[in-house]
């Protein structure tokens, strides 16, 4: 059963990666707004960049040393011996821009470039309709943010992550790179070294924050790491959802995004993270998220993977203490020259902890979607339960989906399920539904939708409509 | 009935094959506008196949002959060179005999698309589709119709329906669709005796004296209310014989026995595609 599975494996992940051919298609979320970037660091890591994006930040020295110490991590640690297929040249990347725009505080004071940028991905409105708290990054740096005023009233603290270092350093020092720390694998160590923006929320005890929280994002700037960092703290009894998303613009080069989210759901806590992430089709997306949950804390990722030439992501929940539970439910569509590697991680190290991973993966045009998951119980986590199931939809004969679902089990008192499926659409189905007047296109974009919607339904409403828009745009032309 | 020159299904001459061996073997049907004709005989003589055949099922391939629409003014259009959703918008409608699930579509959704494309032939995908409001308003009044919960229109298609449901369902999208010509397969399998009586009404109403029906049954009930100009017999891949209502009446009430007596060729061919398919006795498709 248990397979030499180790953490760092699951989180930087050990796979084979499909090259895949030519990036051909063209994605319709594919245009860029001119903003100009003051600041450009010279391309390529090393102290020296580093030390300087701390400076220009105006860090505290522990955050430098942070850097510093994780700059040294990145270096040991070997590229992996899959590495020869993530085709990205470190010394080829800028890792800081900083945007002329600095941080509006009320939708007027958003230069019209970047409120341009949000029309066209048809945001603004709904930020507008249904948000109060609004984070956007833009060009690694908050360029919008709006708190509803009750919140801060709460006590809430809603920010990005560079300001609350400079704001509320205690607080983040408690936690920040804890949950997730810079040696648990090379693209957290790469991230902790020359991370920039991300969010940061904190929920003090019992305050219940009934809306969602979103930031949305996008890479702008050509060969550009993105590399957010995001720490969630929840505190007792409190409760957030927060829902990330982003649409980028497609370039010729290659192109990193590497971010850390860690999260602490305190007792009775809750906390659900809602990604959709539709990169361009040369981005790789190497993404470590973990959530700690303690006792009777629920915590819930539900992931969107859509794009990028590569991704690799595999939310975490570990279930500290007694009653906690973790769910996690994901979403990869693979198309041509694309590589979702998405999957799950559920550690009960507690008894009585209960887990669940869905996982639905559909994959097209020669893309290839795998499932990578693992279950982990540890000695003494008794009556721990724990289910897993993954459905993979192929949609033509050159595509392809695999699964690796790894358990380890160090306890007998538990139970865990596992269920997988592959299928093709059914010929059966694109009758019945092509027999009512819809064309084939029609039909099968139907069907694809109907295989997600359980956990479409999951997402907030103007996120499920952006879902299903964008499963449209891969499904276009897909049907011949 | 009209006798005006009227549009018309005309099937002529047609064989059909499901995996290189042939089900239909010459099946020659007319059906106007506003005729209602019935369509009996023995568990695998071949009338699902003559409906999937129609409706262009990928699986059933014509080896013969021809299905056409023929317009009033002798204008004729060749069903088997349009895919089935072409035949869909053309004004041709099937009720499966055992309608498919598509677990995560609501109803409402698929009966959307489905209903602008039909009355929108040459709506493009991505279009405009007909306008939310008119939809549900026009959707709830014929769920009323039909007595069918409104609650049915956020369902998933067929997913965890009871058979009855399902049956239901597919009258609620021949209402909705409006076809020029619709078959009707089986549709009153899997439905109660009231259920029964309804649909028969149902149907009546819905086809009014615009439609062209064909019924495929084993039963006389959803005839009641929908008394056939013709009733045919299908008999080992062809219609052998056609008559009024009271052939409906003796074949329900005594079987096929004699039919099998007066038309050994088909009955022996009947015989040998149970052999070819290894079946004992046949069998329903499982589709
Ligand atoms: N897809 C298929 N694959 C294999 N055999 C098939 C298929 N479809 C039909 N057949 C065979 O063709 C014959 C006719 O089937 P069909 O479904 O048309 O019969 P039917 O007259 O509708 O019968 P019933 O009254 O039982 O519905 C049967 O022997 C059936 O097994
Ligand atoms: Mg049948």
């Amino acid at each position: 059963m248990a397979t030499g599975f180790n953490q760092s494996a699951i989180d930087s992940s050990t796979i084979a990666i499909g090259t895949g051919d030519a990036i051909g298609e063209i994605n319709k979320y594919d245009f860029r707004t001119d903003s100009p970037a003051v600041f450009k660091a010279r391309r390529g890591i090393d102290a020296d960049i580093v030390s300087q994006i701390s400076e220009m930040k105006r860090e505290p020295a522990w955050m430098r040393d942070f850097r510093l110490k994780s700059l040294e991590i990145f270096n040991s640690k070997p590229m992996p011996h899959w590495g020869g297929d993530i085709a990205v040249d470190f010394q080829d990347i800028f890792y800081y821009l900083k945007p002329a725009e600095q941080q509006g505080k009320t939708w007027e004071e958003v230069p019209d470039a970047i409120k341009k940028t949000f029309d066209r991905l048809g945001i603004p409105e709904a930020e507008r309709k249904f948000l109060s708290g609004v984070k956007a990054q833009f060009e690694s740096e908050v360029v919008y943010g709006s708190l509803q005023e009750d919140l801060s009233k709460q006590g809430v603290i809603f920010t990005d992550t560079d300001t609350a270092v400079r704001e509320h350093p205690d607080l983040l020092r408690e936690y920040f790179g804890r949950i997730i720390p810079p040696t648990d694998n090379k693209f957290a160590a790469l991230n902790s070294a020359v991370w920039s923006g991300g969010s940061f929320i904190y929920v003090p005890k019992g305050v219940k924050i009934e809306f969602p929280l979103q930031a949305y994002f996008r890479i702008n700037a050509e060969s550009m790491g993105q590399f957010e960092r995001t720490l969630i703290i929840v505190d007792e009894g409190a409760q957030v959802h927060y829902v990330e998303g982003c649409t980028a613009p497609m370039y010729s080069t290659e192109s990193l995004h590497s971010a850390v989210v860690e999260i602490v759901v305190k007792k009775h806590g809750r906390c659900r993270y809602t990604t959709i992430q539709n990169w361009a089709n040369n981005i790789y997306n190497l993404v470590t998220k973990r959530a700690m949950a303690y006792e009777g804390a629920m915590m819930e990722w539900i992931d969107g993977n859509l794009g990028s030439h590569l991704t690799m992501k595999y939310p975490a929940v570990y279930m500290m203490e007694p009653g906690a539970r973790g769910e996690i439910l994901s979403i990869a569509f693979a198309s041509a020259g694309q590589h979702q590697d998405a999957g799950a991680k559920l550690v009960h190290a507690a008894p009585n902890t209960s887990g669940r991973i869905v996982s639905k993966s559909i994959s097209k045009n020669g893309g290839r979607a795998s499932y990578r998951g693992l279950v982990r119980v540890e000695p003494g986590a008794r009556k721990s339960r724990s289910s897993v199931v993954c459905d993979a939809l192929i949609l033509d004969d050159k595509s392809r989906s695999d699964t690796y679902p790894y358990i380890e089990i160090e306890e007998q008192d538990v139970s865990i399920g596992h269920e997988a499926s592959v299928s093709k659409i059914g010929e059966e189905q694109l009758f019945y539904l092509t027999s009512r007047g819809l064309s084939e296109a029609e039909a099968s974009t139907m069907i694809v939708g109907g295989f997600i919607e359980p956990l479409v339904k999951e997402l907030p409403m103007e996120y499920a409509v952006e879902m299903n828009r964008l499963i449209e745009l891969q499904m276009e032309g897909s049907v011949g | 009935m009209t006798t005006q020159p009227q549009e018309k299904l005309v099937i002529s001459g047609l064989h059909a094959a499901v995996e290189g061996q042939e089900i239909l073997k010459g099946v020659d049907l007319e059906i106007g506008r506003g005729e209602i004709h019935a369509l009996m005989g023995p568990n695998g003589s071949g009338k699902s196949t003559l409906g999937y055949c129609i409706m262009g099922h990928p699986s059933y391939e014509v080896t013969a002959g021809s299905i056409e629409l023929v317009e009033a003014d002798g204008t004729r259009h060749d069903l088997l060179a349009m895919e089935p959703d072409q035949r869909a918008r053309a004004g041709v409608f099937l009720a499966f005999q055992r309608p498919m699930s598509i677990p995560g579509v609501r109803l409402a959704d698929f009966l959307r698309h489905a209903v602008t494309n039909v009355r929108n032939p040459d709506r493009k995908e991505g279009q405009e589709l007909m306008p939310m409001r008119d939809f549900r308003s026009e959707l709830k009044a014929k769920m009323a119709d039909l007595s069918i919960d409104t609650e049915f229109a956020r369902r998933y298609v067929n997913d965890g329906f009871s058979g009855g449901e399902m049956k239901r369902a597919e009258i609620l999208q021949l209402a909705m669709l409006r076809p020029k010509f619709a078959i009707l397969d089986e549709t009153d399998s899997g439905l109660d005796a009231d259920a029964v009586r309804l649909a028969s009404q149902s149907i009546a109403r819905i086809g009014g004296a615009e439609m062209g029906i064909l019924i495929i049954t084993h039963h006389e009930q959803l005839l009641e209310h929908n008394i056939p100009l013709r009733t045919h017999v299908m008999l080992g891949g062809r219609i052998v014989e056609s008559g009024g209502p009271e052939l409906a009446a003796e074949l329900h009430k005594r079987g096929y026995e004699r039919i099998r007596a007066a038309y050994p060729e088909a009955a022996a061919a009947e015989q040998s595609m149970q052999d070819a398919l290894g079946n004992e006795t046949a069998q329903p498709v499982t589709a």
